[in-house]
């Protein structure tokens, strides 16, 4: 059995990359999102692959798309501020249909906000954030051992869909030590091939990454074709963990670090003998909807718990479509609310 | 079984590493264990605290609202923290640079001078080990010896023989200072 | 026939450009100077090693252009870009392709920073001192009292600042291997421009790092002028301005 490690999940989710074959990291210091960096720039070169200190996150994203298109695993990470930097150059990505991980330890906002965890560029990584029409996948690690499997995922449903993929943890993720067992190396050579990639035009004709086409009907034929693999993932890829839903009136949905403090005010509810569940979406995009719409047939409210005003908040409404009372309880400026607080806002519904 | 320790101080005291140290002591005694840092701007000479839970079953919160042991290292980190202490936890104070007494009468005072013992000890910079000695045995849960363990792997490169014994005579110090509660 | 066997072909299609039609308005310099760099890169026989980076701007079309890998560029990006390519993947030869707005105005952080890391890129600066492709504005290169439809009264350097002398800023720099400007307003000038191309190119093969060449282009269309008056404002004008020859040269 693969050992146990006390690390951070900021140098867990690094430590994956570089096992699920990471070749080219591009990054810029923002707290608190830096023991990445840092964690590249100690260990990336060593594993074979290229290390780089960007001038800006605007440069780093831009080196990804390069270093994507020559074919290796490629990833970028960083804090809100610098994540909005990047969203021109995200959407780049997604309009070549480029692979690219981009890890983004969110911290309080709106502006320069503060260094606490918060939840509060849920829309920018799920609903756009950058200009077009474009879906990343994104996934949420509550825990330094799950950022540790989905770094290593984000890398094989990006390249599988050519889609970007965002991991959106937050600074209390990221600077939190937990024990992790990390999956065992990957050499890169056995990834599947890239016959797209800009390898050079020896034997084949050019290859072209671009995301750009003059007429409508030649963007619009793009642009359905990439719709219907944002299809296909919205089929086959959502994740989601529940806990103690087969009996609860009140579900708690929740997720990051939510989630799991979410999972404290479930044992403790049940502990004073209240139903309380919780669905803990994994993939934001795809987003649950399907298992929630289920929870909604039967029980009496989903209370839905953010660090941020109410973001994900709406597509669980989406997803309720009235079915039930869909209450909202968050805090905002990097307050985490503690597992009684939210116990409390449970009971109000019980 | 799952118990939260807050561990506090100025910055440059040490409780940041007594709690990773006890933190790995937990994963290695096979405990599911988070280490939750809180500082902020006030790194070098302000308050810094950090949250260990320990629990045998996955965590959930890493927050520790009610912890039940406090390490309070100085005066502001015990007012900060002392309220929030569970019923008949217990608190470990600094005597060194604490002078009153605990408000609350449900948990359990510990006062040990640990920078007064790590200058007996001929070393200034392990009062934080004398503390975590004391706290290890209010916790009642991690034998001593795996936490001595622990230190050495965390000191790593920088420990040196001698700084890895006189760190685990000053653990052996604040262990058996620490009335049992 | 006797006379057909006596003909020799001295001219012709670079074989690292395909066949399509250049989308460049009449008398532009930029067909030139793809022309130039496609020669560049048959000399050096690195056509199935090369990527060629297209920027925003009015070469937002040039990688359709090559036999060689291509990839389209953000606005200021493409030393970003190239860098990544290049770091990815050593073997390949980069080419990033840039006009002054695309290099000097948004993209100046990224030229400079992959400039002063001596990135093994090679960087074609087309200085035309206007944007075209949007409709004529004021580049970052537009001269002093140049009118350009966002500076109607033309350019003030005591409001919009000065011509950016972007070879000279790039010349202070530690890493570059080679750091030129040339012309193209006749043909002896384009000679030069063609050994300058094929010289930084050729260093970024021999692994001496980065090179770039920034190429004084007319812009007919914008300037309002014929391109034989463009050519010769260039002569009279531009290269006043902006004075030719290497700057760096450490290969």
């Amino acid at each position: 059995m693969a050992e146990r490690q006390l690390m951070t999940g900021n140098e867990a989710m690094a430590e994956a990359a570089i096992r699920a074959g990471l070749r080219a990291y591009f990054g810029y210091p923002i707290t608190p999102q830096n023991e990445v960096l840092e964690y590249m720039a100690a260990h990336l070169p060593q594993a074979g692959g290229a290390f780089l200190q960007a001038e800006s996150e605007v440069a780093a994203i831009n080196m990804c798309y390069g270093a994507a298109a020559a074919g290796v695993r490629a990833m970028t990470s960083s804090s809100s501020p610098g994540v909005s930097l990047k969203m021109e150059g995200i959407s780049y990505l997604a309009g070549a249909d480029l692979p690219c991980v981009i890890l983004n330890a969110a911290r309080g906002g709106p502006g320069l906000g503060n260094i606490a965890p918060a939840q509060g560029d849920y829309f920018q990584a799920t609903k756009g954030g950058g200009h077009g029409d474009y879906r990343l996948i994104v996934l949420a690690p509550s825990t330094g051992q799950e950022a540790a499997e989905l770094a290593g995922l984000a890398f094989d449903l990006s390249d599988r869909y050519r889609v970007p993929a965002l991991i959106l943890a937050d600074g209390m993720l990221g600077q939190m030590m937990e024990p992790v067992t990390l999956p065992p190396p990957r050499d890169p050579g056995t990834l599947p091939p890239k016959p797209w990639a800009l390898t050079g035009a020896k034997g084949r004709e050019p290859n072209l990454i671009a995301s750009f086409a003059l007429e409508p009907t030649v963007l619009r034929e793009i642009n359905v074709k990439r719709y219907a693999r944002y299809r296909e993932i919205e089929a086959r890829e959502v994740r989601w963990e529940e806990v103690a839903t087969e009996d609860a009136e009140v579900l708690l949905i929740a997720y990051g670090t939510m989630g799991r403090i979410a999972k404290t005010v479930v044992r403790r509810g049940r502990e004073r003998g209240v139903k309380v569940g919780l669905l803990r979406p994994i993939t934001l995009w795809p987003f649950p909807y399907a298992p929630i719409r289920t929870l909604a047939e039967r029980v009496k409210a989903i209370l839905t718990v953010e660090l941020s005003a109410g973001q994900m908040w709406e597509d669980v409404r989406l997803a309720v479509e009235g079915r039930t009372a869909t209450p909202f309880y968050g805090e905002l400026g990097g307050v985490v609310p503690t597992p009684s607080d939210i116990l409390q806002e449970v009971l109000r519904y019980a | 079984m799952e118990r939260a320790v807050v561990c506090a101080g100025f910055g440059g005291q040490g409780v940041l590493l007594a709690g990773k140290i006890l933190a790995r002591a937990g994963m290695d005694a096979g405990l599911d264990v988070t280490w939750l840092p809180s500082y902020g701007p006030e790194m070098r000479g302000g308050t810094a605290n950090c949250t260990v839970v320990l629990s045998d079953e996955p965590i959930g919160s890493p927050i520790g609202e009610n912890p039940d042991v406090l390490l309070a290292m100085n005066g502001p980190s015990l007012d900060r923290f002392e309220s929030r202490v569970a019923e008949g936890g217990a608190i470990v104070v600094n005597r060194s640079l604490i002078a009153r007494d605990l408000t609350r009468k449900d948990v359990c005072g510990i006062f040990i001078a640990a920078n007064d013992v790590a200058r007996e000890l001929g070393e200034p910079r392990v009062a934080n080990m004398i503390a975590l000695g004391a706290v290890v045995r209010a916790l009642g849960i991690l034998p001593l010896e795996t936490v001595k363990k622990a230190m050495t792997v965390e000191l790593g490169a920088k420990g040196r023989e001698r700084l890895i014994a006189l760190n685990q005579e000053a653990l052996e110090r604040g262990y058996a200072a620490a009335p049992p509660c | 026939m006797p006379e057909a066997e006596t003909m020799v072909k001295v001219f012709a299609r670079p074989t690292s450009l395909n066949e399509k039609h250049f989308t460049y308005c009449p008398g532009c310099d930029h067909g030139l100077i793809t022309r130039l760099v496609a020669g560049a890169i048959d000399k050096l026989g690195v056509q199935e090693r090369t990527v060629f980076i297209a920027p925003v701007g009015c070469a937002v079309f040039a990688y359709e252009w090559f036999r060689c890998d291509g990839i389209q560029a953000s606005h200021g990006r493409a030393a970003a870009v190239a860098t990544g390519l290049k770091r990815a993947n050593p073997d390949l030869v980069v080419i990033s392709y840039q006009g002054d707005g695309d290099l000097a105005a948004i993209g100046t952080a990224e030229t400079i920073h992959a400039a002063n890391r001596g990135e093994a890129i090679t960087v074609i600066f087309v200085n035309n001192q206007i944007y075209g492709m949007t409709g004529g504005q004021m580049a970052p290169t537009t001269l002093p009292g140049q009118r350009a439809t966002s500076c109607p009264e033309g350019r003030d350097v005591a409001t919009m600042g000065h011509p950016l002398p972007v070879a000279e800023m790039i010349a202070t720099l530690a890493a570059p291997a080679y750091v030129t400007r040339q012309s193209l307003h006749d043909p002896r000038h384009v000679a030069q421009a063609a050994k300058a191309i094929e010289k930084a190119l050729r260093y970024q093969v021999e692994g001496k790092g980065y090179s770039l060449v920034e190429i004084l282009a007319t812009c007919p269309t914008g300037w309002r002028m014929p391109p034989a008056v463009a050519h010769q404002h260039v002569a009279d004008v531009v290269t006043g301005a902006f004075p030719l020859g290497d700057l760096v040269d450490r290969g």
